[in-house]
């Protein structure tokens, strides 16, 4: 009889572990959607697994996917970052004019617009943990005036192809057996991000204020200092994204990357990201940008009416959202009952 | 005095037509593990004004939430003049002329006094819209009838404690209550202000409305009401006329719980660990002074709101004394910040409910090393493996059940939740531990676990700090117990004299007067 029980107790407690596992491999399963969706959408358009559109479509995804690391970090300690494209927008623009005034040479303008980025997340850092303004209002701001800057750095120009040095974009074309640069990039820069979260101790640190603010500073966790490092990182993320964006268009104009705020922090909340904070990993952030991405190019090949595309594309980032929030629950509810017993 | 007299004189109460407005009766209530109450049974007569007293967990709060609509009985049921009322929800019960003003007042801070007092129901005009020179004018003269003046059309953000606790008078008199649960009103108020709340009580009761005044306060009890109520582990233990009682009367009463036994070896103490010295916070505490030794554990007794979390939260640097001092292993320490205060060798472990220490998403071994993260690993790199070692060790010591120290804190029971916060910062390595409450909310299997563990690290030569309003509890785990009443310690037991009588006397302030009686 107490063994029967025992039986059902440890056959509960794994079923309990394996759908806890199923979930906490968020990733696994964007992945899966990832591939599934992809075959369904080539057998309606069979071009969408080709190389010339695959190419493209996944650089552009991995410049969100830089990105979305940043606003992960953020968006872990229960904050916010609205101000990404805009700091993406001025890197670019500041980049492409300091290369068309030929003032320093490649690699030092790089250096450049991702030191700009670093300084900008560090100014939203200092806004959100000194002057204590909540993240969602401070990015808002800085959001506008970073852009606004833009603007005035650019007083009416714009960047073209002709201004920047000979074959600068080819970068964003080239890859490794047919695997674009950027993208190898973006996998390199979200196996460091998830090692330093997994491995580190401020990796360790960023999940436990965002967790439990309360319970972090009675153990006299330095929770402003890891707040103000992961706007930080992703201001300079940011940066990097902006380096790349200028290389990947070519033509930079002061309202470039305008929007692109929000596909990041969809990317990230599909990517498995709790907006709570305490909970999902860069890994995740960067498929939900993969995601995002190879739905926007299959709307777009499966010739859907224009006027749709738009709503489907909201459809698909609440479905993805509440599905996740759904099995959160059941999981829940399963291990409240195996604990209850 | 036997309990047969004061029962009996129940049938002295108030004569009155009819049935009373309100009543438990055979009420019982259960929490998970806990019983909050068992079979309780009590009438509110109309014009008199019941004290409901009891300990800390007696169940006076869950009385106050039954009859508040806000928790439904297992069985028993609350009769509403002589028939038995569903009541559904908090709206419910007002709407039945059941008003509540609970122990923190619970307002809308950013809404006007007036909107305040007329929340749930507006008066309105046509269409719906809210009538403003209706609802200030009825708030007025709400206010009038009190004799008390506050500005209807001002924000409640700001006003004092004792201003918004007659807000919520206003608010439950503004729905024509039959029936007034007030539930430990006077924690926060300051003397002149509970002269004016008694006077405006007493008012409300001349009105005809029955009272039900919640108190631990005993010298309260007897000036304010005319029948009194004893809770003690949520059973009824008796109800009489304040009259007929003495305060040595309802203190009894009040204790006497089953004592459950713990396993505690006197450990051999040792040197001199802490010694506060008059240590006061304005408005928390005054002039305390206690010291602790390695191997010792000091018991700090009193009610909710005498002031003994304050003190803990100075000593761990969560808070500033304004005088005093603090000499930790004879040297004078003043901290700053928690993490000073781990550092030198002090822990402070919290009343924690469940999560409220841990966190959620992370596994046994990653909470177990939070507070001390880059204390083990200077190099920023965790060695998972070092880190797993050093939590089984814990989980071990302390007997955590678990699937082992990957799994995550939320799959664990109470009781091993609140070990793997003990477990936490015994990682820290600490030489002196005030614990707050650590049992509260634990079931009686998980609570003498906890037990042993701190009779094991006491006798491992740690000075032990025990808060627990658990009277047995103190009792059996402490060598000495501070007690505190109201910011001031009225008594200082040593083990060999303290009993439960002498512990509630002094934290109810009963103590200079009564303790001759007694003996």
């Amino acid at each position: 009889m107490s063994s029967n029980v025992a039986v059902g107790i440890s056959a509960r407690r794994r079923a309990g572990a394996l759908i806890g596992g199923f979930t906490r491999s968020r990733e696994l399963t964007l992945a899966a959607v990832v591939i599934v969706l992809s075959a369904l959408v080539a057998t309606q358009a069979p071009n969408f697994l080709s190389l010339d559109n695959l190419q493209p479509v996944t650089t552009v995804a991995a410049i969100v996917a830089i990105a979305a690391v940043g606003e992960a970090l953020v968006i872990l300690t229960k904050n916010i970052d609205l101000s990404v494209e805009s700091t993406i927008g001025i890197v670019a623009f500041v980049v492409g004019l300091i290369l068309k005034d030929q003032a320093l040479p490649v690699p030092a303008a790089w250096a450049v617009g991702i030191g700009l980025g670093l300084v900008l997340g560090m100014s939203n850092g200092v806004i959100v943990t000194v002057f204590r303004v909540p993240s969602i209002v401070a990015t808002l701001g800085t959001l506008s005036i970073f852009r606004g800057l833009c603007f005035l750095v650019a007083s009416g120009k714009e960047i073209n192809l002709n201004d920047l040095p000979d074959g600068y974009t080819n970068a964003a074309s080239q890859g490794f057996f047919g695997v674009p640069l950027f993208v190898i990039l973006a996998v390199a820069i979200v196996a460091v991000a998830a090692l330093v979260l997994r491995y580190t101790v401020v990796g360790r640190l960023f999940y436990a204020v965002g967790s439990n603010a309360d319970a972090a500073a009675t153990i006299g966790v330095r929770s402003r200092l890891t707040v103000f490092l992961a706007f930080a990182l992703s201001g300079m993320l940011a940066g990097i994204a902006g380096v790349l964006w200028g290389i990947n268009y070519g033509a930079i104009y002061a309202n470039s990357a305008s929007g692109q705020s929000l596909a990041v922090i969809a990317a990230v909340v599909v990517g498995g990201v709790s907006i709570a904070g305490g909970s999902g990993t860069v890994v995740g952030a960067a498929l939900g940008a993969l995601f995002l991405g190879l739905i926007n190019n299959a709307l777009l090949l499966l010739l859907l009416p224009q006027e749709w595309l738009q709503m489907i594309y909201g459809a698909v980032i609440l479905f993805a959202v509440s599905t996740d929030a759904l099995i959160q629950m059941r999981t829940q509810r399963a291990k409240a009952r195996s604990r209850i017993r | 005095m036997s309990e047969s007299g004061p029962v009996g004189a129940l049938e002295s109460a108030p004569a009155t037509s009819g049935p009373p407005p309100a009543a438990l009766v055979g009420v019982s209530k259960r929490f998970g593990a806990t019983q909050a109450l068992a079979d309780v049974s009590l009438d509110l007569l109309p014009g008199e004004i019941h004290g409901l007293v009891g300990e800390n967990g007696a169940g006076k709060s869950t009385v106050v939430k039954v009859l508040a609509g806000i928790h439904q009985p297992d069985s028993g049921a609350v009769v509403l003049d002589g028939a038995p009322a569903l009541l559904h929800g908090p709206a419910h019960a007002r709407s039945l002329g059941i008003a509540v003003v609970h122990q923190e007042p619970r307002l809308f801070p950013d809404l006007t006094v007036a909107e305040n007092v007329f929340m749930g129901h507006t008066p309105t005009g046509g269409f719906g819209s809210i009538n403003w020179r209706e609802m200030r004018r009825s708030a007025n003269r709400i206010f009038e009838s009190l004799s008390v003046h506050i500005d209807s059309t001002a924000i409640v953000r700001g006003l004092s404690m004792a201003d918004q606790q007659l807000i919520e008078i206003a608010k439950a008199l503004s729905i024509e209550a039959r029936v007034l649960v007030l539930d430990e009103p006077t924690a926060s108020l300051s003397a002149h202000e509970v002269d004016r709340l008694f006077a405006i009580v007493r008012q409300t009761r001349d009105s005809g409305v029955a009272v039900l005044f919640v108190s631990h306060r005993l010298e309260e009890v007897f000036e304010l009401c005319d029948r009194a109520t004893v809770l003690r582990d949520g059973r009824h233990i008796i109800t009489a006329p304040t009259s007929q009682l003495t305060a040595g009367d309802l203190v009894r009463y009040m204790v006497g719980r089953a004592v459950s036994l713990f396993p505690r070896s006197t450990a051999r103490i040792g040197d001199m660990l802490l010694d506060v010295r008059g240590l006061t916070r304005v408005g928390a505490f005054r002039d305390i002074t206690f010291s602790v030794r390695a191997g010792e554990i000091v018991g700090l007794a009193g009610l909710v709101g005498a002031g003994r979390t304050e003190v803990a939260r100075v000593l761990f640097g969560l808070d500033r004394a304004d005088a005093g001092e603090v000499l930790f292993d004879g040297k004078r320490v003043s901290f700053h910040s928690p993490s000073a205060a781990l550092r030198a060798g002090i822990a402070y472990i919290p009343e924690d409910r469940h999560l409220d220490g841990l966190v959620a998403g992370f596994s046994i071994a990653e909470n177990v090393t939070l507070p001390i993260l880059p204390r083990l690993f200077p190099r920023l790199f965790i060695h998972t493996s070092r880190e797993r070692g050093l939590a089984q060790g814990y989980v071990e010591r302390l007997r955590i059940r678990s699937t082992g120290t990957d799994e995550l804190v939320e799959a664990l029971s109470g009781g091993n939740q609140q070990k793997v916060v003990i477990a936490k910062w015994l990682a820290t390595n600490p030489r002196v531990l005030i614990l707050d409450e650590p049992t509260r909310g634990v079931d009686i299997g998980a609570k003498v676990e906890v037990h042993r563990i701190i009779s094991e690290l006491a006798a491992s030569g740690l000075g032990i700090v025990l808060i627990s309003s658990d009277l047995p509890e103190v009792l059996a785990m402490s060598d000495r117990i501070m007690v505190l009443h109201e910011g001031r310690i009225s008594a200082e037991i040593p083990r060999a004299e303290a009993s439960e009588e002498r512990v509630m006397f002094a934290a109810t302030g009963q103590f200079a007067e009564d303790t001759s009686g007694v003996e």
